[in-house]
């Protein structure tokens, strides 16, 4: 198209500029996601993904050492705030300085570094911006320090302890099983099953042919809401129940229509020619569909095997209706809707680890098959 | 048994068991049946040739008529009766529907997705077809706006979440509002009415790459001739795209418009992970599923509502369909 005359390069400027702010729009969101899930969690409440590289102010706690040497009459106790191990767990590398040094949690900043907070009866604390701190007390101290707490520069801290704990504490990993559990067999088997169907409506002759047709079409739309309970009951009648075999079943189902027609439409497609030279040739047509059908539709097969993947990977609906509630056969969508959103409502870094854990698979099969998902979708774009 | 060796079983056995009822019932009805040698040769030639049609579509029939055929019915009949099921209460579950405020609020609130949902996706997938076609890394620029296709409805819904939280530290929509205009932090899921267009809007954002991908092979099927016809005709690029381009592919945005209008009359996993339906955004498909397990009467009724609004979309593809077909 770029050849046609008429066009203005004066636009080009605005369209590279338009297609890039939608562009923006379009990967910031799920940026924000990968970046928040390898932020430490102090990090993620006190700046914004978008500053991750930046370093961050964090308040933090400690206490001081408690070898006094008497002064005076007063104990003297000298240290570097920095040394101490709680105070430690906060920073990862070097801390930057000081900014300021408070002796309750309610004004951790009270005193700007490099003051003398006065604690009363005698006592008195400093704490300098390099972490260096004095503090005099009139009693001698036990065998616990004063409470400091603080606010420090922290440098920027990327970690895998979300994924960690996502993947070890809350069950995810168990998820992450039951998932692929769903989704493989439910990809898979719903493929051969079609794929004979689809040859039959595509190159018998038979009565009511045109009308299978047209009845596979009106049910590529039909709400999957209407099969929950009926099929559920239906389930249940026959011993099947809340299981894994119910759930391979109900997405067989499903993703049937979808199947069929996509696979029909391609076969449809193919050089009538040939599968005439195989007829006359003596070929039966079990041997067309295997030697001749099946190899050329392989693109279709391909198309529709990612839909299905992506569709019983990423289905919520009915992996809450067909799985059993308990929590050992939860798959990940199931286990980020019901049990993390709301447990960890506010523990952004593990959700933002969970959906990522629960979004790279599909991912992957988007970014590597690419191609056949695409082809898939002009020809089937019905469901 | 451990789910995934019961999933190993279960793709040996169902791939090997289709393998093996086609063949076999091939076999039984060439050799058995209707052997194509004897005196008959040719009449059992023809007669297994009118039955191997079924024994192909078999399978597929029986798991539609069971998943999808028999549940229409199923749950029309079901629709009928009380909570327990024991009772017959006729068109009771749907005088209490119309009756209820949360019934009317979800179906305005879904009838408001039908609307802008498509609308917004149609529009930009448009617009990213048309601006991608022209520009060289136009690739690069549709891969990525197509890559929420791939994300889960929760994924998005939790990725969303992010840009809509309160905190301005995680939000990205309340730390513009606060560094740019320094406005206090506002939940954007909690404003009344307008709160459905938040969530609406992760709809669009995971279905415009659908329009784009289909709109976009529509815009390179048109013949360049009567593109450039026009260019020499004297029209202007809006000309081009509103008299020219639209006109013919205007049956491919009808299919695409259709098709994200059912998706958003079924969607349920949105409003379920980013509200629960508080707040005033209940749609149909998740006031369904807060009867599910609870009250099977209402929640069939519930899917039949449904059913019925997609009733027109499914007539008006089965004709499409049989017009192919002629």
């Amino acid at each position: 198209m770029e050849n046609i005359a008429g066009k203005k390069p004066a636009l080009s400027w605005a369209k590279n500029v338009a297609m890039a702010t939608m562009v923006l729009i379009w990967v910031i969101p799920t940026l924000g996601l990968l970046v928040s899930s390898f932020r430490d969690r102090d990090q993620i409440s006190a700046t914004g993904w978008w500053q991750a590289m930046l370093p961050v102010e964090l308040t933090a706690r400690a206490r001081t050492g408690t070898e006094a040497t008497p002064e005076g009459g007063l104990y003297r106790v000298e240290g570097v705030i920095f040394d101490d191990e709680e105070a430690q767990s906060y920073f990862s590398g070097t801390p930057g300085d000081i900014s300021a040094f408070g002796i309750r949690g309610a004004e951790p900043t009270a005193y700007p570094a490099g003051t003398t907070a006065d604690l009363g009866d005698g006592e008195t604390l400093t704490v300098n911006a390099d972490g260096s701190y004095v503090w005099i007390t009139p009693e001698e101290p036990g065998n616990r320090g004063q409470r400091v707490y603080f606010a420090a520069e922290s440098p920027p801290k990327l970690t895998l302890d979300n994924y960690r704990t996502v993947l070890s504490g809350d069950n995810m990993g168990r998820a992450f099983l039951n998932t692929l559990t769903v989704a493989i067999p439910a990809t898979i088997i719903p493929i051969l099953v079609a794929a004979f169907a689809a040859y039959s409506l595509a190159w018998m002759e038979f009565p009511i042919r045109g009308l299978l047709i047209a009845g596979i079409v009106g049910l590529l739309v039909v709400p999957i809401q209407l099969a929950l309970v009926p099929v559920l009951n239906l389930h249940n009648e026959i011993g099947v129940g809340q299981s894994f075999v119910g759930i391979w079943l109900a997405h067989t189902g499903f993703g049937m229509p979808l199947a069929v027609y996509l696979l029909r439409n391609y076969m449809a497609g193919l050089p009538r020619d040939i599968i005439e030279c195989a007829r006359v040739d003596g070929a039966t047509d079990f041997q067309i569909f295997t030697k001749i059908i099946l190899p050329l539709s392989l693109p279709a097969l391909a198309s529709f095997a990612i839909f299905q993947f992506l569709w019983t990977w990423n289905d919520l609906l009915v992996a809450k209706v067909f799985l059993p509630s308990a929590d050992e056969a939860k798959v990940m969508t199931v286990k980020i809707a019901d049990d993390l959103l709301g447990s960890r409502g506010g523990d952004w870094g593990i959700l933002a680890a969970a959906a990522f854990v629960s979004i790279a698979v599909p991912l992957g099969v988007f970014f590597s098959l690419q191609r056949f998902l695409v082809r898939g979708l002009l020809a089937g774009s019905v469901k | 048994m451990n789910p995934l060796i019961q999933g190993l079983a279960t793709i040996i056995l169902g791939v090997g068991g289709c393998i093996g009822y086609f063949y076999a019932s091939n076999l039984l009805l060439d050799k058995v049946l209707y052997p194509a040698k004897g005196p008959n040769i040719a009449s059992n030639i023809r007669r297994a040739n009118i039955i191997r049609p079924w024994l192909f579509i078999f399978p597929a029939l029986l798991v539609l008529t069971v998943y999808l055929a028999y549940p229409v019915v199923g749950s029309a009949y079901r629709s009928l009766f009380n909570r327990s099921g024991d009772e017959f209460i006729a068109l009771g579950n749907y005088v209490a529907l119309l009756e209820s405020p949360e019934f009317r609020r979800s179906f305005l609130n879904n009838a408001l997705w039908a609307i802008f949902v498509p609308v917004m996706s149609v529009t930009a997938g448009l617009i990213a077809a048309q601006l991608s076609d022209t520009l060289k890394w136009g690739n690069i620029a549709k891969s990525l706006i197509f890559m929420p296709m791939a994300i889960s409805f929760v994924g998005a819904s939790l990725i969303w979440k992010f840009v809509y939280a309160v905190d301005s530290d995680i939000g990205l929509i309340n730390a513009v509002l606060a560094g740019l205009f320094g406005a206090g932090p506002i939940d954007v899921i909690q404003i009344p009415f307008w709160n459905n267009f938040f969530l609406m809007f992760i709809l669009v954002w995971i279905q415009t790459g659908f329009a784009m991908v289909i709109l976009s092979a529509a815009l390179r099927g048109i013949p360049e001739e009567t593109i450039e016809a026009a260019i020499l005709d004297g029209a202007n690029p809006f000309q081009i795209f509103f008299r020219i381009k639209m006109p013919q592919i205007f049956s491919t945005i009808v299919v695409v418009w259709t098709t994200i209008t059912v998706a958003s009359l079924k969607i349920f996993d949105i409003v379920y992970a980013m509200t629960g339906g508080n707040f005033g955004t209940e749609i149909l498909p998740s006031y369904m599923m807060s009867f599910m397990f609870r009250d099977d009467g209402r929640a069939t009724s519930v899917a039949l509502v449904i059913m019925i609004i997609v009733l027109p979309v499914m007539i008006s593809n089965i004709r499409q369909a049989q017009k192919e077909l002629r």
